[in-house]
């Protein structure tokens, strides 16, 4: 295929999906499937042909739509109707009424069982109406499993616009416009990233996506790459074409089955339509991704480590610098991005990077995934602008505390993350603003907690898993993290003293300014950030041993 | 431990389909020490654990020391060097999950079934491990039983879900 076969596929793809007057999505995110979605695909499926609307209605299935909890979903377009919890017996009633009849079916539709008057057109409904989707944008409402379908949403013609024409310099200037910054925790700026690996001269570069989302509590990267993994896929061709790598490779977390088999499809789709491979679009710009499947490491989430993991080795850290974009994957210069990054690079490309830099924050541009879960009414898969304060999450698009109870905390940012307390709710989800507050953006893990979780716990619970976790390469992580977890579950036993409560706050320093990786810095985080918020809680358990 | 791979006194059969598939999978990656843990993944697909004798197996084919094999195998979670039991019950102990009551379900299956994590019955029919996260986290708490992620569950629901598949 070459630039404007692609146009003309598009056009083509674009006007199959005209011919049909409505289309009805069933997610069939992993979420989703779990519910029995793929069932009711089948008996959905089943149900138009037997009533002749096979010309009238395509049945596709689609990623995450977002609301995980409230599953099966399915959605009715244009109308944009959604209902929810819907099994094989609801379908017959879901065609007569909404297909044949034009009327929905209120008692089905989504948060029917939380709202009196729930939302006809599910955009109305607070869950998504402070929602933009530009990383998750058409995901649940394509078939993630057909390349046609993401061209007809003007797949792959960024990756036609920048081989055709834009050098390797002006899309990393694009990038930088866009003052995107890495999704996968950290935040380090992506067009700078891109521009060092750019300067490096070497025969052989790599482009790694790292799909190894470890922190628990997160489900950003799955959801992408099963909703639409022909987008990341872009977004690493592109990438590639910028810094001048020819392969690439995606680590996706063994956990994530159903992400691979999409991903590894959709990478085979790509070579077979000449957008992956040799002189793609008839360019002069070759590229290949190749999957590594993750093997239940959470260190590998950091570059060195995944790095060594893809190599086949331990999964063990090094020393930085050099940096991975100097020496990186066998020794060359490579760029590693996270999942949610390349989502994002193809909608900057599109609509410019000025575009994207006006969203959001003077320092965090853009939109985040969050995965929102724990004691919340609505958990899912969100995407807002960088800003958006935690009270509108957790209150308007999470509807709330579960069972009516009390906020107490939200968790972000995973192990290596920390809790925001109820007195700082009004912050705005950026960088800067979790940092200042001990917590970290992270990978877009948010967790929250009401009355009933002591905070103790939680902190001896992510110490747990960064002992468990922990490479033993270094002693700081290695030995520290069993010496705070220990005095930890010390304390939350009943058993600590004030003493102890000393020793943990020092450890958690020497921990943090001396470990190898970032595994060992920030372990610390949830420890130090419940003690600052939450200070009398451990008190209050020190003091019962004294009585 | 690597005189233990070396040492194996059994032998593989050749004519096991589960061996030519290792073997196809090792041709396909052009015995490339890179490919490892692609490699592994294969094997214990195939026989659900990493017996000694195909890491032997592999060792040799690869041409690595078995220094080199073993250490990565132990590193990942992933990898088991005993029998995970012919049925799996996963149970997600994520923040999410954790929040949810995850360690009451297992409590559940220990008092049901006398498994703890890590453990296989006697009759090697069910095994009972934890995971760090699955990423179903709107479904919480959430366990995979083989390989069907089941969400929202109480105490009751796992019994049954567990006893329908080992009965």
């Amino acid at each position: 295929m070459n630039r404007n076969d692609l146009k003309v596929i598009s056009e083509k793809a674009k006007e199959k999906h005209k011919k049909y007057k409505h289309k009805i999505c069933v997610c069939c995110g992993a979420g989703c499937i779990s519910s029995g979605s793929e069932g009711v695909l089948l008996k959905l499926q089943k149900e138009i042909v037997e009533r002749g609307l096979q010309n009238e209605v395509e049945v596709i299935p689609t990623g995450c739509m977002g609301p995980c909890n409230q599953g099966p979903l399915v959605k009715y377009l244009p109308e944009n109707t959604i209902y929810q919890k819907v099994d094989c017996e609801n379908i017959s009633q879901i065609v007569q009424s909404q297909i044949v009849e034009k009327k929905p079916i209120e008692d089905l539709l989504l948060f029917s069982d939380f709202h009196p008057k729930p939302f006809i057109n599910a955009h109305d409904d607070p869950f998504f109406k402070k929602q933009l989707k530009i990383a998750l944008k058409d995901c649940g409402d394509i078939n993630p499993e057909e390349v046609e379908d993401y061209l007809a949403y003007d797949g792959y013609l960024a990756l036609g616009k920048v081989l055709f024409q834009m050098s390797p310099e002006d899309v990393i200037a694009e990038i930088k416009h866009s003052r995107l910054r890495g999704r996968g925790g950290a935040g380090f700026p992506t067009g700078l990233k891109w521009e060092t690996v750019y300067k490096y001269v070497s025969e052989e570069k790599y482009v790694i996506c790292n799909g190894d989302e470890g922190d628990p509590g997160a489900f950003m990267d799955r959801s992408v790459l099963e909703g639409n993994p022909h987008r990341v896929i872009e977004g690493m061709a592109i990438a590639g074409y910028a810094v001048g790598a020819n392969k690439g490779f995606a680590y996706i977390r063994g956990e994530y089955p159903l992400a691979i088999k999409r991903f590894e499809q959709a990478i085979k789709q790509a070579k077979k339509n000449g957008l992956l491979g040799n002189k793609i679009l008839g360019s002069e710009f070759s590229f290949d991704i190749e999957v590594r499947i993750g093997a239940g490491a959470f260190v590998c989430g950091e570059e060195t480590a995944l790095i060594a993991s893809i190599e086949g080795k331990r999964g063990t850290p090094k020393p930085r610098p050099p940096f991975p974009a100097e020496s990186g994957l066998r020794g060359k210069p490579t760029l590693i991005n996270n999942v949610e990054t390349f989502a994002s690079i193809v909608p900057i490309l599109n609509n410019g990077g000025e575009w994207y830099s006006e969203i959001g924050t003077p320092k965090s541009a853009g939109t985040k995934v969050f995965a929102l879960a724990g004691k919340i009414n609505y958990s899912g898969l969100i995407e807002v602008p960088m800003g958006t304060s935690l009270r509108e999450i957790v209150f308007e698009l999470g509807g709330g505390i579960q069972g009516g109870g009390e906020f107490k905390a939200a968790q972000t940012g995973g192990p290596s993350g920390g809790c925001i307390p109820a007195k700082h709710l009004d912050v705005k989800m950026d960088y800067e603003s979790l940092m200042s507050l001990g917590s970290i953006m992270g990978s877009g893990g948010l967790i929250v907690m009401d009355e009933k979780s002591d905070m103790v716990d939680v902190a001896r619970y992510f110490m747990e898993f960064c002992m468990d976790e922990s490479c033993g390469k270094c002693v700081p992580c290695r030995v520290g993290t069993k010496m705070m977890h220990d005095l930890l579950q010390k304390i939350y036993d009943g058993k600590g003293t004030s003493i102890d409560l000393e020793r943990l706050e020092e450890l958690a320093i020497y921990v943090k300014e001396t470990s190898l990786c970032g595994l060992g810095a920030s372990a610390p985080n949830p420890l130090q950030s419940t003690l600052r918020h939450f200070r009398e809680e451990y008190e209050s358990k020190i003091e019962q041993d004294i009585d | 431990m690597s005189t233990e791979i070396v040492s194996s006194e059994k032998e593989i059969q050749n004519t096991d389909p589960r061996i030519k598939l290792i073997a196809a999978k090792m041709k396909k990656e052009n015995y490339k020490a890179d490919a490892l843990i692609e490699i592994l993944h294969t094997a214990q697909n195939a026989y659900g654990y990493l017996p000694m004798n195909i890491l032997k197996f592999i060792t040799k084919e690869l041409k690595l020391p078995p220094s080199r094999v073993y250490s990565t195998v132990s590193f990942y979670h992933f990898f088991s060097l005993k029998s995970k039991g012919e049925h799996t019950c996963l149970v997600c102990t994520g923040t999410a999950c954790y929040v949810k009551g995850a360690l009451g379900l297992l409590d559940e299956i220990e008092h049901k079934f006398s498994l703890k994590p890590g453990q296989v019955s006697a009759d090697n029919k069910l095994g009972v491990q934890v995971a760090r996260c699955i990423g179903a986290c709107g479904l919480a708490p959430a366990v995979v039983l083989d390989d069907e992620v089941h969400g929202k569950l109480t105490n009751e629901m796992i019994t049954d879900s567990i006893n329908a598949k080992i009965k």
